[in-house]
């Protein structure tokens, strides 16, 4: 069901920048504002978002994580600090890795 | 002899029909809807949309560039690692969802996916969302079932409604719901609150109304407290029918009767509470066609997004939304679902 839906109509997630419009999605915007948001940010059209060429170097520039390991870069938690500076938006588990580690 | 396309039931098998069919079953499911829901039937623009998506001879079809939207999921780890068994942890799912499967995020959950008993198991739940918040990118929510039923005798405190009404005990049944109510919401809220402050992204409320229009008070209820305690995390809300049963009839929400609400009333009462996303369920027919399901689901999906302040993301899974009533539903007919809520309905996710 995953891989229809995802070929179908999703964006792609971390193969392009599904993850980062769905988080201002749960900042209540509607998907096209949330697209024009996060495509303001990364500074591409908004056509770009869902498009893996493009942003798998973006993704890779900005070291926001992509869906293949390389070495000296950035997973996981390290990649969502980026994120959050990115958008602007706080993240929570950002926030708790901060106060985890005393920064 | 009219030219006959393959399209599928409700129940998953194939059948061919002619246009003259596929059109009129466009035609009835709209009008079901309209008449159901009391709101405007699809414009023959939108049925001819819909004829052209159920009619190509393609196996699968899919939005047009730029169309695309993201996805939210119910039941979200229980999909690989229980239903498909495959021998993974919870962890390693949230990161083959990201990596392999191309998520735009994941709900981490309990295979007793109930709010009520997460409670005794509190402290390792909150310890796998730490461990996966450190290893994932994509959005991580937390999700389970409010689930009133579990509130009940003899595993609950409350005497059961779904007893004492068939026995003509009204009074004693809404008195036992509205009890149940309060131990949902305290439960919710303990339950998110704790998950939020072990990192979660987001709360999904799932199959909301599943016990009927309490178990869609208690919801709100916590969602509001929720939101007042947290308020940038993000809460999902998805329902479990197209209609608020009326299990008690006259609880309210800000003065409005919960029982029988439609989705685009439901979505008001929604962002009312302090929802992010409204997850919108429309149910499948088995007897009825594709044509017939997916036309009522653009009907109602369509209203609710005109409505809606927030985004509104459809439940596609097995028997909701026009998806058919299997556990391994066709492919072809996924993705005619996925496109037309998408492109006509105007969807914000699946």
């Amino acid at each position: 069901m995953t891989v229809t839906h995802v070929s179908t109509a999703g964006m792609g997630g971390i193969r392009s920048a599904g993850d980062l419009v769905l988080r201002m999605e749960l900042q209540k915007m509607k998907i096209n504002e949330a697209k024009k948001f996060v495509a303001d940010k990364l500074r591409v059209s908004v056509s770009d978002l869902a498009d893996c060429a493009v942003m798998k170097d973006l993704r890779e520039e900005l070291n926001i994580g992509t869906v293949q390991s390389r070495p000296d870069a950035g997973v996981g938690i390290q990649t969502k600090f980026r994120i959050a500076e990115l958008l602007g938006i706080p993240i929570n588990s950002v926030d708790l890795f901060k106060k985890h580690a005393g920064l | 002899m009219s030219k006959k396309y393959l399209t599928r039931y409700g129940d998953n098998y194939l059948e061919e029909m002619t246009e003259a069919e596929i059109r009129q079953d466009i035609e009835d499911g709209t009008l079901d809807a309209a008449d159901r829901a009391q709101i405007p039937a699809m414009t023959s623009d939108d049925m001819d949309h819909l004829f052209e998506i159920i009619s190509n001879p393609q196996k699968i079809v899919s939005v047009e560039p730029g169309n695309e939207v993201v996805v939210t999921f119910d039941a979200g780890t229980l999909k690989l690692c229980v239903r498909s068994d495959i021998p993974m942890d919870r962890l390693t799912a949230c990161v083959t969802q990201e990596r392999a499967l191309g998520s735009d995020s994941i709900e981490l959950c309990h295979v007793d996916y109930s709010y009520k008993p997460i409670k005794p198991i509190i402290s390792e739940e909150r310890q796998t969302m730490e461990q996966v918040q450190l290893m994932t990118t994509i959005p991580v929510l937390y999700g389970a079932m409010p689930n009133l039923g579990l509130y009940t005798k003899p595993d609950g405190p409350c005497g059961n409604w779904a007893e004492l009404l068939p026995a003509g005990k009204i009074a004693e049944a809404k008195e036992a719901q509205e009890e149940a109510v309060q131990h949902s919401i305290k439960d919710i809220v303990f339950v998110a609150s704790s998950m939020i402050e072990s990192g979660a992204d987001g709360i999904n409320l799932d199959t909301v109304g599943a016990s009927g229009d309490a178990d869609v008070k208690a919801s709100l209820e916590a969602v509001r407290i929720i939101k007042q305690k947290y308020p940038t995390t993000g809460i999902e809300m998805g329902m479990a029918g197209e209609f608020n049963l009326g299990m008690h009839g006259e609880l309210t929400f800000d003065g409005e009767i919960l029982a029988g609400m439609y989705p685009h009333q439901q979505v008001r009462m929604a962002e009312q509470a302090g929802v992010d996303i409204f997850g919108l369920v429309v149910n499948t027919n088995s007897s009825q066609s594709l044509a017939w399901n997916l036309a009522r689901s653009v009907t109602l999906a369509k209203e609710t997004v005109k409505v809606a302040k927030i985004p509104v993301h459809a439940n596609v899974g097995m028997g909701v939304g026009g998806i058919p009533l299997s556990i391994i539903p066709a492919a072809d007919a996924v993705s005619r679902v996925d496109k037309a809520l998408v492109e006509i309905a105007g969807l914000d996710g699946l």
